[in-house]
């Protein structure tokens, strides 16, 4: 080509059209949009509804007939709402340890598996001291619970602060690890000898089970969550160290420039996160079930982090949304009875964290006329 | 003027704005073929930009450019490209992973099957391109692995693989070793003696004078003179670049420091890849002293920023400050020390950007007992107390809440100073403090300066801008290389001197510029 | 020897869908974008391949509802984290729960029926005859034999096109690809795709080979494995190849172990290939250190282009 030939091949005059300017607007980040508004959680969640309602139709189903059988099952009766609230308690317990994880950029996933030690520690109590009086082994199964969660918390965090090892990964294999180490024990060595087989522990004693309120299964793990759910609302909020998480989360550069040790506040957040978890654990065996048995866990540590998300890790939204996801759960198991999968609220679940997360970024877009 | 009848390269009053800031006022700028042009300036003179447009990165806000006498418009690299304009960045453009030569035939589009044979023909093209031109490299190995001096070899060569015919220099040998330079300079005269159009940026007086042709000078964004090197000389060239308006001079009341308040002495620190940013670096600060450190950017200014506010650890020598060594980098011993920050970039390091300005404010005293008690913060004592230093420092915002990214860039830094001064730092370590602040705001940065000096506070001024290094310090020091290089007293400080320790060049040298 | 070559057959069938998915997340990982959903990806793979081969009992219909159903999980990642600039992680976590969900959903009606027939076998009969390996290789399925093909022909792409070049150049510098007419965001929706197509094949050959019947939750965290089996492999398929066998090997050596009489629960012999991925992702990081991992240098970072005012 020569230079000729060169400087024609870019006219000055009209503008070479170029696919890129096919489309009359263009989306842009709009530095000015920090967060996205409310009601963006609502269509979101509102879409994730449509989506799953066309899974439905295409298995044959009404989806409207699904989802107000659901939500009648769910929250429709006095049963239904007690049960909700019990399948709530294990959500905003662990949803409360992976949102403090969250708030440092801490993506631990883990606790599904934090839950199941928790649980087997909390077993552990009423296998090894099975004869103690209620007001020592409760408060003994609490504080087995939140240590073996904790100690599950930081398997994670040291490999991530000492090693660069991404605590997604561990998190996830350890969730498998601690699905296994139930199994072992339900199946081998704890199961209850006159249990015809069945794989779980025997059942818990008196003074090894929560007070239940009147003769619901709403038990006092709803009193722990509450509290939990306080103090972490009163820490993020109004002390030095909610402040120091707050710095971390925003600006982990600036953080450092404060003087604010990241590793140690990521080891400490992974063993408050994991002792979480451990608690929801101690209270599902203890208050729930009476006894460790196979499949204590319908994936609560696997919803919590939707819970987390979709409260944008606020105390009062962890509240709501894990009633809203144990409803969900309620809901899946009420639709069995016509025919559908309790899979169901697994699936919308998924549903909804997607349409969340970009309907978030949505958010921050404005179109902009091409120029 | 020129001999040649048509210019290579005419850039007719080339305008350039970034939001309210005027980058280049009305500059006009030529090179013909045949001749390496030397473009010439302070940091921040707007050569850089200059040479963005005619290369496609930016588009000027208004003006023409004009290749071979005929109106073209660069919108894009690749348009560029295509005119035959290569530039070689001074943040190079090259992938790490791969080798040169695939690094070169980047983006060629012709035959997808790249076989071994393939790949050796290529890299027997590129270096027969790379041999004519004197520039050696590996051709097969990783750019990773090769020396700063041959990675601008390989951008050298992308350029002319792709058939430039004008070539643009950005800052070319400040990465380089006097050795390296020497061989940059045979390359460019062969470049020229195959009739090529060669530009290059700097601010370095003896480079241009070793390698150019004609020499344009520009200074605040606007084309001051262009000559032939034959017509002038070192001296000429540096008074033209830094200017003789001494820009108002701020009126410091004179006083007599006090006592000393920190001493560094051979303090040896290591960048970030293992690279020595400091070399037995001896500092000294008294009381009530404004410390000036001009230097061109990369000479150790943030190593050494970091260092104090104990961000970095050193390798070697002593910090004392106020009578007691730091024994090893501590940044809340910093703070507690007294010893406050203004970091180089406010919102990558010294602010959050999505908090509110009470958690802004509350950066560094939030340990304090008068922001917490028992671990809890006292809200609404924090509050109000935030609301006091926003009226203080007179910080336009809509609220306390509100995220301070919001704010626009003075504000943003009247705030960070808001944080940094309020609890009587005994020294303060700021760096570029009004970079991208307009004048008003630049302004207002000056006046808290000098009103620490005046409360018997210190400040270790670092900036890249000479004018302001002038005005508000007491001693002006140069660093170079780690070390530094010039210290001058307030009265004795000129910018010729100034500029000339900048540039790398000192004591004998400067005589025999003479 | 019997034994070793019992274990190579088995690391080799309940590696493959390790391999696979190793494969398709080096591919998407290559360009830039974090690939997380390979676990809910793998089983919407494995379910929609159970689905439609019990309904059609066609091998190649059943392939392509798996690419299709991959196809469409693929430009929801791709428009999350090219187009919307989305936080990576949180898309491919949101794909994995997605994926569970949907798959139980979907698989309730087929769980527990073996699927009908198998994946052909490709008889090398003369193999036979080779002492150790021979009857190792002489009757893989033909999705074993692709997936050495596979790991050859991303080879040659990576290191021997043009195509590939760019495909490197983008990942670890994106503006310089861009400056040097490479379309980043184009190419970055393509391999988003292509490979979430290979990790729902990785679902597929889970079921249709590995274990024929769906349950759910199958693939247990294979998933999970093969995103770390890319941080072992450096982002390279051949060494993903070596990778994904040894932990096929580890997923099978408990239940040997077990064979041999051990005395050892299952439950901790089956800890084994978790506990082993944790414990080499500690080693590596703590051998590198100081030096780069291998990851694509721009791994995770949306890219934006430059503003030209």
């Amino acid at each position: 080509m020569s230079e000729r030939q060169a400087a024609a091949a870019v006219p000055l005059e009209p503008p070479k059209p170029s696919s890129r300017r096919m489309w009359a607007y263009r989306l842009e980040i709009d530095p000015s949009r920090t967060g996205s508004p409310w009601w963006m959680t609502i269509v979101s969640v509102l879409l994730a509804l449509l989506l799953c309602g066309i899974f439905i139709a295409a298995n044959g189903m009404n989806p409207i007939a699904v989802y107000d059988k659901m939500i009648r099952g769910a929250f429709g009766s006095s049963f239904g709402i007690a049960e909700t609230l019990v399948k709530a308690i294990p959500l905003l317990l662990c949803g409360l340890g992976v949102s403090i994880a969250y708030r440092i950029s801490v993506w631990n996933i883990g606790a599904e598996g934090q839950f199941m030690v928790g649980a087997i520690a909390a077993t552990a109590v009423t296998i090894y001291f099975p004869n103690l009086p209620i007001y020592a082994t409760i408060p003994l199964m609490i504080v087995f619970s939140l240590a073996a969660g904790g100690v599950w918390g930081l398997l994670t965090a040291i490999p991530r602060t000492y090693f660069q090892v991404n605590e997604l990964v561990t998190s996830l294999m350890l969730n498998y690890v601690g699905l296994l180490a139930l199994d072992y024990v339900v199946f081998g060595p704890w199961k209850d000898p006159k249990g015809f087989n069945f794989p779980g522990t025997p059942m818990f004693n008196e003074a090894q089970s929560l007070p239940v309120l009147g003769d619901t299964r709403l038990h006092m793990g709803l009193l722990f969550a509450l509290a939990a759910v306080a103090i972490y609302a009163l820490l993020v909020k109004y002390t030095k160290w909610g402040y120091e998480l707050r710095l971390i989360g925003a600006n982990p550069e600036a953080a450092r420039n404060a003087g604010i040790p990241i590793k140690r506040h990521i080891l400490l957040v992974m063993l408050i996160s994991g002792a979480l978890a451990g608690l929801a654990g101690m209270s599902e065996v203890s208050g729930v079930s009476h006894r460790l048995m196979y499949g204590i866990s319908p994936g609560y540590g696997y919803t919590a982090i939707i819970v987390a998300w979709l409260a944008k890790l606020h105390p009062v939204g962890l509240a709501v949304s894990a009633v809203l996801f144990g409803g969900l759960i309620v809901g899946g198991y009420s639709v069995q009875t016509i025919g559908l999968p309790s899979s169901i609220s697994n699936m919308i679940q998924g549903a909804i964290l997607f349409f969340l997360i970009a309907g978030g970024m949505l958010s921050k877009f404005r179109l902009r006329r091409n120029g | 003027m020129t001999t040649n009848a048509i210019n290579a390269i005419e850039m007719r009053q080339i305008v350039k704005q970034f939001g309210s800031v005027v980058a280049n006022d009305r500059v006009d700028f030529s090179a013909g073929a045949g001749e390496i042009h030397a473009l010439l300036g302070e940091n921040g003179a707007g050569k850089s930009t200059m040479m963005c447009m005619l290369s496609g990165v930016y588009r000027p806000t208004s003006g023409d450019i004009l290749l071979r006498g005929e109106r073209v418009r660069i919108r894009s690299p690749k348009d560029a490209a295509k005119l035959g304009v290569g530039m070689v960045f001074q943040n190079f453009r090259l992938v790490q992973t791969l080798t040169a030569a695939e690094n070169i035939v980047l983006g060629e589009k012709s035959s997808f099957w790249r076989g071994p044979k393939w790949m050796k023909n290529k890299q027997e093209e590129i270096a027969s391109i790379a041999g004519r031109f004197g520039l050696a490299f590996p051709v097969d190995r990783p750019v990773w692995q090769l020396s700063v001096g041959e990675q601008q070899r390989v951008e050298i060569v992308k350029t002319l693989y792709r058939g430039a015919q004008f070539i643009i220099l950005d800052e070319p040998t400040s990465v380089l070793t006097p050795g390296e330079a020497e061989q940059l300079f045979a390359t460019l005269a062969i470049m020229k003696a195959e009739g090529k159009t060669v530009i290059m940026t700097t601010h370095k007086l003896k480079e241009v004078m070793a390698a150019a042709d004609r020499i344009s000078v520009m200074r605040k964004g606007r084309m001051i003179h262009t000559v032939d090197k034959a017509h002038t000389n070192e001296r000429e060239l540096a008074r033209l670049m830094v200017g003789k308006d001494i820009a108002a001079h701020r009126e410091l009341p004179d006083r007599s420091p006090g006592k000393a308040l920190l001493a560094v002495s051979q303090l040896d620190v290591y960048a970030d890849h293992g690279r020595k940013a400091l070399d037995g670096l001896e500092l000294h600060i008294r009381e009530g002293e404004i410390v000036g450190v001009a230097g061109v950017a990369g000479n150790g200014q943030k190593e050494l920023a970091e260092v104090l506010t104990g961000l970095r650890a050193w390798k070697r020598g002593s910090i004392v400050f106020d009578g007691r060594p730091f024994k090893r980098a501590s940044v809340r011993g910093a703070i507690e020390a007294g010893i406050s920050h203004v970091p180089e970039n406010r919102m990558k390091s010294g602010l959050a950007g999505s908090l509110g300005l009470v958690d802004n404010l509350l950066f560094k005293s939030y340990r304090s007992k008068e922001r917490a008690k028992l671990g809890f913060l006292r809200i609404g004592r924090n509050r109000t107390w935030s609301q006091s230093l926003v009226e203080e420092f007179d910080v336009k915002t809509a609220g306390l809440d509100t995220p301070v990214q919001q704010l626009s860039g003075g504000n943003q830094q009247k705030l960070l100073f808001a944080r940094e001064i309020h609890h009587r730092p005994k020294l303060m370590v700021a760096v570029h403090p009004t970079q991208g602040l307009d004048v008003g705001a630049t302004e207002g940065v000056h006046r808290l300066l000098a009103q620490l000096r005046s409360e018997d506070r210190s400040v270790l001024l670092i900036s890249e801008d000479l004018d302001e290094v002038m005005q508000l310090s007491d001693r002006i020091l140069v660093l170079y290389g780690g070390r530094i290089v010039g210290e001058m007293p307030r009265g004795e400080a000129d910018r010729e001197r100034i500029g000339m320790y900048m540039a790398g060049l000192h004591g004998e040298e400067e005589e025999r510029a003479v | 020897m019997e034994l070793l070559a019992q274990i190579i057959a088995a690391a080799i069938s309940s590696g493959t869908p390790l391999l696979f998915a190793a494969l398709g997340g080096i591919l998407i990982e290559r360009s830039g974008i974090i690939q997380l959903g390979a676990e809910g990806i793998m089983l919407l793979g494995a379910v929609i391949a159970c689905i439609a081969f019990i309904h059609t009992g066609s091998l190649a219909v059943t392939l392509l509802a798996v690419a299709g159903i991959s196809i469409a999980l693929g430009l929801v990642h791709a428009f999350m984290c090219v187009t919307l600039r989305a936080n990576q992680t949180v898309s491919g976590l949101a794909m994995t729960l997605f994926g569970s969900g949907l798959s139980a959903y979907l698989g309730k009606k087929v769980s527990g029926t073996p699927i009908p027939g198998s994946v052909p076998k490709l008889n090398l009969n003369f193999l036979d005859g080779v002492p150790f390996l021979g009857p190792v290789f002489a009757h893989l399925d033909v999705l074993a034999w692709f997936s050495f093909v596979l790991v050859v022909a991303m080879h040659l792409y990576i290191h021997r096109t043009s195509w590939g070049l760019h495909l490197r150049a983008i990942g670890d510098n994106p503006p310089t690809a861009d400056v040097m007419g490479i379309r980043v965001q184009t190419f970055r929706y393509g391999y988003v795709i292509a490979g979430t197509i290979l990790i729902g094949l990785a679902g597929a050959d889970m079921l249709l080979v590995y274990s024929p019947t769906w349950t759910e939750g199958m693939t247990a965290g294979r998933g999970w494995i093969a995103v770390a089996l890319i941080i072992f492999a450096r982002w390279n398929p051949v060494r993903a190849l070596f990778c994904a066998y040894f932990f096929g090997a580890m997923d099978t050596i408990g239940f040997k172990i077990q064979l041999i009489g051990s005395e050892i629960p299952s439950y901790f012999l089956k800890m084994i290939p978790y506990a082993v991925t944790i414990l080499v992702l500690m080693f590596l990081g703590w051998r590198s250190r100081n030096k780069p991992s291998g990851s694509p240098q721009s791994l995770g970072l949306p890219y934006i282009r430059e503003q030209r005012f």
